[in-house]
């Protein structure tokens, strides 16, 4: 039994990274319809930021605010006005298409530039083991599994909760009657992106030590966070968390008691399994398609 | 003044386009096929700056039979399909030697095109049936897994004195290899093995796979993954406090996976074919060599890429000519002096597969670094 709650524990801790990559992809969803198909790259490019910041000297807690801004400019604002602006005037597809070609080309820009070699991350949380009734624990899972929490709970309070917050959703609901009751609609969009990349950052820091730090450490990652999505319901930021825990306790579970060469397939079965019989995702709102 | 200066000048450039379109002519082309990206990028980068530092100290020294060694570099991706792709590109180009993939599963595939264009192919991979086709343009640059494994059985039979082992290993075609061939050696020991655990190529959480390997309660643990992974396991293993001794070949102790797993690689024992650590002076001042150009620690393929192209060197000087079917014919058999051959590094013996011998390893993980516990003599002055 402690064996499984080991699992469990650990698959909880993974879980909770896929919900914070997951909530990107809703938040896009929601607020602009992008589906962004370099969120995973969006987490390794800071990944590689806060190395070379730390490189250049700075301490870790600096080297990751100095990302996140940078983030905010290039993952968020740059993101949004180079390609999400441009394209999504011509429909989804070419959004898809642009941010595979982007992941594609992020991947490939850090392989060439830096190096194709994983780097070792330090831990924000230190290497201290606890052992709780026959399980063990590490710092960094608490700690991992605590921020993650923090963050997807967090961002819900702050769109629920905030005037910002809710102008974002109005947005994201009716752009036009939001525009009709003086919302700034670009500036909320703006500010979706932004929490993307921030979320992205804080992801990045979590993620980091156990992924290494690696040009295609995004590429699983981001697989993983989309099909989370898609499970625990695309129109809704709850879902991602019940999604991205979901996914990393059932792969785990699947890898110990069925076998380690299906650990990948887990996550297909259940997205297949809630496209066939529940395709709005399990707290997803059923969406009626405007004619 | 000014139509002197163009006529000295077009004469410079005729003599510069000449010189290169000579040196071209004469120039031993070779490739550098390997994983420069995906999971093998480790050991595929490794091998790669051996073999180029390799060619650098060889053309300074005035190349082979006067001849100069030029080389180009191209990225499998780990993919096997892209490494036979690849191959196939380089042999039409005319390349006289192919060096790489790493990747047992590579080779394999890659292999068939160079055996059919007769050329030379020297590859870092360990799986065992790689020698065993009949390809007689394939020769390793390391131990085969059915040479090395036998090694470590033997020394979890008699040095750890284990009466059963649990096996952790890649599914892919060098685990497998090693898994096979470490299960024999074992067996033949009158070791048994308790537990099979699988774990994926790029696997990030091995918490179930060491989970099973603790409830195996073995009196050890033999851990045979590419590098990512064994650090990956190494983290695990140390976090959920296993105790057993825990036992490798090559890739469980190499520096990246020290690098990478920090602290809980400390302890970890294996078997190498080859270390920067050995005790032997031209290991040494290849290991600052290397450090001097790359900034950064060889592991046991930058050692492979090194010493192939040197074994490559010998051959042709035996040889006599600079001829792939020649080469190939004076590669089996084989012996090279180090102290005749210093690039070589250690004294090594190719034999009639392919397959090569020499001394090898036990090293210890010990504060982030690999120590010798051991040498072991090479297979054929052991007999």
């Amino acid at each position: 039994m402690t064996d499984f709650f080991q699992l469990l524990f650990s698959g909880v801790a993974t879980g909770s990274i896929y919900a914070l990559a997951a909530l990107g992809f809703t938040l896009l969803w929601q607020a602009s319809g992008t589906i962004n198909f370099a969120q995973g790259e969006f987490v390794m490019l800071p990944a590689f930021a806060m190395l070379g910041f730390s490189a250049a000297g700075l301490p870790l807690p600096i080297a990751f605010l100095v990302t996140c801004v940078l983030a905010v400019v290039v993952l968020g604002w740059g993101f949004k006005r180079g390609i999400a602006d441009p394209l999504l005037r011509h429909g989804l597809m070419p959004i898809v298409v642009a941010t595979i070609g982007l992941s594609i080309a992020m991947r490939n820009g850090v392989r060439a530039g830096y190096s194709a070699e994983a780097h070792p991350f330090p831990s924000l949380f230190g290497d201290a083991l606890f052992h709780i009734a026959g399980i063990t624990i590490t710092a960094g899972d608490v700690g991992t599994l605590v921020v993650a929490l923090a963050l997807v709970l967090g961002t819900q309070a702050f769109l629920s909760k905030t005037v910002t917050g809710r102008a974002m959703q109005a947005v994201a609901q009716n752009t036009e009657s939001a525009t009709v009751l003086g919302i700034n609609v670009p500036r909320m969009v703006f500010y979706t992106f932004a929490v993307n990349a921030l979320l992205a950052c804080a992801a990045a820091l979590l993620v980091t030590p156990t992924y290494l730090a690696k040009f295609d450490m995004g590429e699983g990652l981001g697989n993983k966070a989309f099909f989370a999505a898609i499970i625990g319901g695309f129109n809704n930021s709850r879902g991602a968390l019940l999604g991205g825990v979901i996914v990393g306790v059932a792969e785990n579970l699947a890898a110990a008691y069925v076998s380690p060469a299906y650990k990948d397939a887990v996550a297909l079965v259940l997205f297949m399994a809630v496209i066939l019989f529940k395709p709005e995702g399990l707290m997803g709102k059923k969406e009626m398609r405007k004619v | 003044m000014t139509h002197t200066c163009h006529t000295a000048l077009a004469l410079a450039t005729l003599i510069a386009l000449g010189g290169t379109g000579l040196a071209q002519a004469q120039a031993i082309k070779i490739a550098n096929i390997v994983e420069l990206s995906g999971t093998g990028a480790s050991a595929g980068t490794n091998f790669k700056n051996g073999v180029e530092l390799a060619i650098k100290d060889i053309n300074a020294a005035g190349g082979i039979l006067g001849k100069k060694i030029e080389s180009t570099t191209l990225d499998t991706q780990s993919n096997p399909g892209v490494a036979k792709g690849l191959t196939q590109k380089a042999i039409d180009d005319g390349v006289f030697a192919v060096f790489g993939p790493v990747f047992s599963g590579s080779i394999m595939v890659s292999m068939a095109e160079t055996q059919r264009a007769e050329v030379p192919n020297f590859t870092g991979g360990e799986a065992a049936a790689i020698t065993q086709k009949g390809n007689p343009y394939v020769f390793r640059t390391s131990f085969t897994q059915s040479t090395a494994m036998p090694k470590v059985a033997r020394y979890i039979a008699n040095g750890l004195k284990a009466k059963t082992v649990a096996v952790m290993f890649v599914n892919n075609d060098f685990g497998k290899g090693g898994r096979d061939a470490i299960t024999k050696a074992l067996e033949a020991n009158g070791v048994k093995v308790v537990a099979d655990i699988s774990t994926d190529s790029g696997q990030i959480d091995f918490s179930a796979p060491v989970l099973k390997a603790k409830s195996a309660n073995a009196d050890a643990l033999f851990v045979y993954t590419n590098e990512e992974e064994s650090a990956r396991a190494l983290r695990e293993l140390r976090k959920q406090g296993y105790s057993k001794p825990i036992v490798g070949e090559t890739t469980l102790t190499g520096q990246k996976v020290i690098e990478l797993a920090g602290e809980a690689a400390n302890g970890a024992i294996a078997h190498v074919g080859l270390t920067v650590d050995a005790p032997n002076p031209l290991m040494l001042k290849f290991k600052a060599r290397f450090y001097q150009d790359y900034k950064y620690i060889s592991d046991h393929n930058g050692i492979k890429g090194y010493t192939g192209v040197y074994l490559l060197k010998a051959a042709i000087e035996k040889a006599g000519k600079v001829d792939r079917v020649a080469v190939a014919k004076a590669l089996h058999g084989l012996k090279v002096s180090a102290a005749k051959n210093p690039g070589v590094l250690m004294d090594v013996a190719m034999d009639d597969h392919g397959d090569l011998d020499r001394e090898s390893f036990l090293v210890e993980v010990k504060n982030g670094k690999q120590e010798v516990k051991e040498v072991l003599p090479a297979l054929n002055a052991a007999k």
